[in-house]
């Protein structure tokens, strides 16, 4: 930091003329981090203070980096699957649809109309659990504890729904090419009923208690806040950027897997600042409860995943018993089935944004290039310029309402 | 506002040799051009009263060992939220000098996906306020994406492609 741009910074060295004697610059350099209880996950921060002022912030990424677009080169298309699920692993299945739909505009599969609604439930209830995460992590970082408690059980009853689903909770690996593994089961069609009347009581008194909550307000309003100008040449998406006022939603303007069947709204803010960006989850929330429902309403009868043998595993059964589906379950599983040549660029709202697969296939069985668009990496080389001049009580829950997840910003 | 009409626009204002390779990959116009022309293009597409691409989405590196001369490139992600169309914009360079230049300063998010791209394969963004490592640590002396580095180890004798009919 020049001495020019202190000067010219109208929070710092305020009270230069006080107590006689020549202006002594006495910055103090802080480490937020890399591990800090404050900021969910492994990010450092090293921020220059004035006082309690933050004049410059610079960022170091990369501590839990996994070089899985490296790996995803040597890898056949399937077992990709498992990499998305550890980038945002706050919405695991969402990454995972999103790579599927991916493959499948590359190999031309028709995916069917009940394997798409299915999709979509599955991707709202994840978006349920990543917004959950965020907003009520965000009010715990207020000292609001309390409202954590009443949503997060919700967020580990969609684990159990996903466990009926996939077997797994985080790491869900849900769904393959071509549709989904499995049918609903009974229990998970109970299970998503009981979410959709039990789950708007526990929202709502989570937001009695804290959306006009003083303390709350005061904390968040004006605070963090970015023009939606500068949000948009930041690369900006989702929340983030409709908290700033621009109603970018890829499932409304792109819609995929018959997204465009469903009546949502797509809430935007005003000023970008902390506390719009918690009314947009907010309001997300409930946005995907009523696609949700209407999925559920108009759940379409027939097949659960497309007829693609050379890339669906078959029935454990078939392969017991049937020449060819033994050998394409050899296939599939030591990955020897090549994909066509072709780029596809494809990409699904995720809970923070725009998440993009950028796909080069030369005609093997592995990609030539993945690159992954992760939202979290893109908007978080804001973070020093959304901070600066803001006390460091005021960085923390900006950090937190931006829903930065360490594994998406560092792959 | 049709595919035809971007690259129409492009060839009227930079001549028919500064865009080739023009292609469409399930409705997203692709076109490759010179170095040189990145940075007036894109400030082209940027200011056009209609096409208006004014969001970068993603830029993207990638290495072609066999394309001499041409070995790395980047591709560009734009997108103009007005219309909602997207398109890919891809120059290349030679391994020996991969000189390309910056645009953070049309576009700030460009500060990140350059220096990944950097990271990773190497490219050099000449005017780049701050180009070091960003996922790897500073004391790596390669580029780890570059496809001279297989990911298994060679000695492996288990996964020979002659076996899998390959």
């Amino acid at each position: 930091m020049s001495e020019v741009a202190l000067v010219n910074n109208p929070n710092v060295g305020l009270d230069k003329t006080q107590k006689g004697g020549p202006y002594v610059n006495e910055l103090s350099t802080l480490n937020l981090g890399p591990t800090h209880p404050a900021t969910h996950g492994i990010f450092q921060n090293i921020l220059t203070m004035d006082g309690e002022t933050i004049v410059d912030a610079e960022q170091t990424v990369g501590y839990i980096h996994r070089a899985f677009e490296k790996i995803a080169e040597r890898r056949p298309f399937y077992q990709i699957t498992t990499l998305t699920d550890r980038m945002n692993y706050c919405s695991a299945p969402i990454n995972n649809m999103g790579w599927h739909m991916t493959v499948e505009k590359l190999l031309g599969i028709e995916v069917p109309k009940r394997a798409q609604y299915m999709r979509v439930i599955m991707m709202e209830l994840a978006r349920l659990t990543d917004h959950i995460v965020c907003n009520s992590i965000l009010a715990v970082d207020t000292g609001a504890l309390t409202g954590f408690l009443y949503v997060y059980q919700w967020r580990e009853f969609i684990y159990e729904i996903y466990e009926e689903m996939c077997g797994a909770r985080l790491t869900t690996n849900m769904g393959r090419f071509g549709g989904m593994e499995r049918d609903f089961t009974p229990v998970a069609i109970e299970k998503i009923q009981k979410l959709l009347k039990e789950l708007p009581a526990a929202l709502k008194e989570f937001e009695g208690l804290v959306m006009r909550n003083r303390i709350f307000m005061d904390r968040t309003q004006n605070v963090g806040g970015i023009s939606a100008e500068r949000a948009l040449n930041y690369g900006f998406t989702g929340p983030n950027l409709r908290a700033a006022g621009v109603d970018y939603d890829v499932r409304a303007m792109n819609p995929y897997s018959s997204y465009e069947d469903f009546e949502f709204d797509v809430p935007v803010g005003t000023k970008g600042d902390t506390y719009d960006r918690f009314l947009v989850r907010e309001e997300e929330m409930w946005q995907s409860l009523r696609i949700i429902q209407q999925a559920m309403d108009n759940l379409p009868e027939g097949p659960y995943h497309a007829d693609a043998p050379h890339y669906y595993l078959p029935d454990k059964q078939d392969v017991y018993h049937n020449m060819e589906a033994l050998i394409y379950h050899f296939k599939i599983v030591m990955g020897e089935i090549d994909a066509p040549v072709g780029e596809v660029y494809h990409s699904v709202e995720g809970g923070n944004g725009e998440l993009g697969f950028y796909l080069v296939s030369d005609g093997g069985r592995t990609p030539y290039r993945l690159k992954f668009r992760r939202p979290g990496f893109i908007y978080y080389q804001a973070f020093p310029e959304m901070i600066k001049g803001t006390t460091l009580s005021d960085a923390i829950v900006t950090m937190s309402s931006m829903n930065v997840i360490a594994g998406e910003l560092d792959t | 506002m049709e595919n035809q009409q971007i690259t129409d626009a492009l060839v009227a204002q930079f001549g028919a040799e500064a865009v080739y390779g023009v292609t469409e990959s399930h409705g997203i116009l692709q076109f490759t051009t010179g170095v040189e022309n990145i940075v007036p293009m894109l400030h082209f597409l940027y200011a056009h009263p209609v096409f208006k691409f004014q969001f970068l989405t993603d830029l993207a590196g990638i290495h072609f060992p066999d394309a001499k001369g041409q070995e790395l490139g980047v591709i560009y992600h734009l997108h103009s939220l007005e219309n909602n169309v997207r398109l890919m914009m891809k120059a290349y360079a030679p391994i020996e000098a991969p000189h390309f230049p910056s645009i953070t300063g049309l576009f700030a998010t460009a500060n990140w996906m350059e220096r990944e791209a950097f990271d990773f394969y190497g490219i050099l963004f000449d005017g780049h306020p701050n180009l070091t490592r960003i996922l790897n640590m500073d004391e790596m002396d390669y580029h780890p994406m570059r496809k001279e580095y297989p990911l298994e180890d060679a000695t492996r004798h288990d996964k020979i492609d002659e076996l899998f009919g390959r």
